[in-house]
């Protein structure tokens, strides 16, 4: 018998993943996240239902520190194919001023993310939310599983997850508890851009090389929309052939210095350049094991 | 990660070629000490699969567990208790590819308290890789992984003897290990076994063959994994399509989506509908990028029919002379994961394929000695336990038997109550029991219910829906009414459990008579207990329970 292809393998067991969500759940939401990984799981999504529209909506945490251009396409893509999209931002920690800087990364992150993120889920009564990450982003996310049960207070506890053989999922939770759910759990960073390449996806403009004004520290080079970095003496925006290689808050996601602006050419640099995705988000670098305990508190 | 030199193919010609690229899943299993998570962290390293900066933060890392200059092993244990420990708690997946494929890696724990956990990197897996310590040999946790591999019906098993390099390179040992190996392994039904001798620290025979072992001919580890067939060889021929999910978004389209199990189906083909017996054909099967005239294990697709039928989740399309089993009682092999131990009788749910039901474990038949591959008698299985039982499920299920198709002859037991996912199952085949025929009677009514019939006289009305929940989610045939109950001898004769707050009948048992505590929980506590007490519940235990879900 011959075999899938390792992305129709995968495009398969991504297909099952929403369908049984959907079938066995009240009420699901996708947690949108406007990067790459979010536009695959759209278009995956839209396969699992063709010919009918999604059958949930999207969440996004907006943290007011995204990029204007992932707001554009926020607002213009998920309508574009049908669907609807649910906006959450913890107003309170935004009106108080919070910011990574102000706060340190950790407890931004915490109130704009986490807290925001499980204040969306519980307004909206969600049972199950899926989410963009992959296991080979980072160390306790290798962990995962596909269906990450969390607790009422949204926890996730690494050391009592539930075994999950074969493709059979368990998904009864009782009141107030919910699971994560993780279907691109199996794909690469490769595999995701291979599969936009492939199937044509639209992704945010900002993975594309281009030149961009950029505050250059050292090896590091920072955007300055919603600038909230204090600048140094005769610090100041200059123009950089840059792009950046995963999409988060501008004061915490650096641009990469790239010449790539097609999608074979990042599949390219990609495969020469070899350096962890998420070496250029801060907090994975705050402290060894921070993404565990990130996780532990409700973060996806 | 994939070699890739742009100075001899172009970014669109290797796009071209990586696509075709197809997949392999394997699991590794070994013990802490047989250097499990260095073979791995070396697979991935000398295949470049390590970025980077990933490997500067494991230099930084506090605690370093080996001597060498870079600690493999803290690669692929992500938790900090594993850190910390220095053992593999939980089952890690690991991601690399080369020219020639894609592969996944469980990177499973090898103690014996965590076998739930390698059960799981391995109900996923099309190949295991078993380790032993070339200095030890053949150890009685080998002989374990071995019979998990086998158990879940794994096809290809790589006897990886690790640590060759402190076993002085020596032919003899390896030889001798090989041998051991194969004398119970050839026993467990594997379709290919195939022995390689390594040196993970060295990186002897792992990403390419080394020169230390001249006497060996054979493949380097990864050699053998790029060329492995990926379908299973003995992959079950016959359409067996589960429906997952029914899409109808408008008055003119009703589609059937899932993922084929296995088989394969074609525009036109005649399809026997299950559990229904009727028939029809396939119209179309629509996708996204539109129609297709064939889809084969494992697509997912949506089908639609020719003729309207009434189909929902759970039912299965097979080809009309290629039927499944269909049987309500079941032997099979069980992996217990939960610390609460099986009693046999206690109402469970069954997921097995795309539906849900009812069951319950009746009879244990034997718990199995993963050392002489024997049954042996057990009243209860434990954690960590493989056991033969029976199951009856409340409906019929479709299925084959897994050492036949692994989609269609796995399940999972879930708690009702916990939700806890409790086991992994592993269907060996239907019990034949010849149907009862006339009359129903009240034994199999009994049976069926689980529990005695019993009218139950309650004033308390907030404690009696909290009792009706309670008895509900145990299994048993329960109403509350908040009336009065006058005709209570059909109620009776069906075997329910009716609370009311009166009942005219002889038979009533007044629960308001019996003592309970202030505290709502503990009321119910001491009402269930009262039941079981009477006989009402607990009794019957050991049968099977009623229709559920």
């Amino acid at each position: 018998m011959r075999s899938l292809s390792h992305l129709r393998a995968l495009e398969a067991e991504s297909i099952h993943i929403f369908r049984e969500v959907v079938a066995e759940f009240a009420k699901p939401v996708m947690l949108y996240s406007i990067g790459k990984d979010s536009s695959v799981m759209l278009r995956l999504a839209q396969k699992a239902f063709h010919p009918a529209p999604m059958p949930f909506p999207l969440l996004h945490v907006d943290t007011t520190y995204k990029f204007r251009e992932m707001i554009e396409f926020r607002d213009w893509y998920p309508a574009s194919i049908g669907c609807e999209l649910r906006v959450h931002t913890n107003r309170e920690a935004v009106a108080a001023g919070a910011s990574p800087i102000a706060l340190g990364t950790s407890k931004c992150c915490g109130l704009l993310k986490t807290r925001a993120l499980l204040d969306g889920l519980e307004a909206g009564g969600y049972d199950a939310a899926f989410g963009g990450a992959r296991r080979d982003e980072e160390k306790s996310r290798a962990k995962e599983r596909i269906y990450s049960f969390r607790d009422q207070q949204g926890q996730w506890d690494p050391k009592n997850q539930r075994p999950e053989l074969w493709n059979l999922y368990n998904s009864r939770v009782d009141k107030g508890q919910s699971i994560r759910v993780f279907p691109l759990s199996n794909w690469t960073e490769l595999d995701v851009w291979h599969y936009i390449h492939l199937e044509n996806i639209p992704v945010v403009p900002l993975y594309f090389a281009k030149v961009r004004d950029m505050i250059v520290r050292r090896e590091s080079l920072i955007p300055p929309e919603h600038n909230v970095l204090p600048l140094l003496p005769d610090e100041k925006p200059q123009p950089v052939l840059c792009r950046m290689r995963s999409l988060g808050c501008t004061p915490c996601t650096g641009a990469i210095r790239s010449a790539a602006d097609t999608v074979p050419k990042i599949i390219e640099e990609l495969l020469s350049f070899r350096r962890s995705e998420r070496e250029n988000r801060i907090i994975d670098h705050d402290q060894e094991g921070s993404m565990e305990l990130k996780k532990r508190e409700g973060y996806f | 990660m994939t070699t890739f030199d742009s100075g001899t193919v172009t970014i669109e010609e290797f796009l071209a070629q990586e696509a075709g690229k197809d997949l392999l899943r394997f699991f590794t299993a070994g013990s802490v000490d047989d250097g499990k998570s260095t073979l791995i962290g070396r697979l991935l390293y000398d295949s470049r699969g390590i970025y980077e900066d990933q490997l500067a933060s494991i230099r930084q890392s506090r605690v370093n567990r080996s001597t060498g200059p870079i600690d493999f092993s803290l690669l692929t244990d992500g938790l900090r208790a594993e850190r910390e420990q220095g053992i593999t708690i939980d089952v890690a997946y690991r991601y690399f590819s080369t020219p020639k494929r894609k592969f996944i890696i469980a990177d499973t724990p090898g103690h014996e308290q965590y076998t739930r956990n390698m059960a799981t990197g391995a109900s996923t897996a099309a190949l295991s890789i078993i380790l032993v310590d070339a200095r030890l040999g053949v150890l009685p946790q080998t002989r374990r992984h071995a019979a998990i591999a086998g158990l879940l019906g794994i096809p290809r098993v790589v006897l990886a003897v690790n640590k060759m390099d402190l076993a002085g390179y020596d032919q003899a040992v390896f030889e001798k290990i090989r041998t051991d190996f194969l004398a119970f392994a050839s026993r467990m039904g594997f379709e290919h076994i195939q022995p390689i001798p390594v040196s993970a620290l060295e990186g002897e025979n792992v990403a390419r063959r080394g020169t230390a072992m001249a006497w060996y001919t054979g493949p380097a580890l990864l050699e053998h994994l790029e060329s492995v067939p990926v379908a299973e060889t003995r992959a079950h021929p016959d359409l067996r399509f589960p429906v997952q999910y029914v899409n109808r978004p408008n008055l003119y389209f009703r589609g059937y989506a899932g993922q084929i199990a296995s088989g394969s189906l074609s525009k036109g083909d005649p399809v026997l509908i299950l559990p229904s017996g009727k028939t029809s054909r396939i119209a179309s099967i629509s996708t996204f990028d539109g129609d297709l005239e064939t889809a084969s294990a494992p697509m997912s697709i949506t089908v639609t029919l020719e003729d309207e039928r009434d189909i929902s989740r759970g039912d299965m399309l097979v080809h009309p002379e290629r039927r499944p089993v269909a049987a309500r009682t079941f032997d099979a092999h069980l992996v217990w994961m939960h610390e609460d131990p099986l009693a046999p009788g206690r109402s469970l749910l069954i997921k097995q394929t795309t539906q849900q039901v009812t069951g319950r474990v009746t009879a244990i038949q034997g718990r199995l000695n993963l050392q002489t591959m024997e049954d042996s008698a057990a009243p209860i299985l434990g954690l960590n336990d493989i056991g033969k039982v029976r199951i009856e499920a409340s409906r019929t299920l479709l299925f084959d038997a897994y050492r036949a198709n692994r989609p269609t002859g796995s399940f999972i037991l879930i708690d009702p109550i916990s939700n806890a996912t409790l086991a992994a199952g592993m269907i060996l085949g239907a019990v034949d029991r010849a149907a009862p025929e006339g009359h129903v009677t009240t034994s199999e009514r009994l049976q069926r219910n689980g529990h005695s019939p019993a009218l139950l006289a309650f004033s308390n009305r907030e404690l009696a829906l909290r009792l009706e929940r309670r008895l509900f989610d145990h299994g048993c045939q329960v109403l509350a009414s908040d009336k009065p109950v006058a005709q209570a001898e059909l109620a009776w004769q069906a075997g329910l459990i009716v609370i009311a707050p009166e009942i005219a009948d002889a038979r009533v048992r007044q629960l308001d008579l019996v003592p309970l505590p202030k505290e709502e929980e503990a009321a119910l506590d001491a009402l269930m207990a009262y039941l079981e007490q009477q006989g009402i519940l607990g009794v019957i235990e050991r049968f099977d329970s009623g229709e559920g879900i």
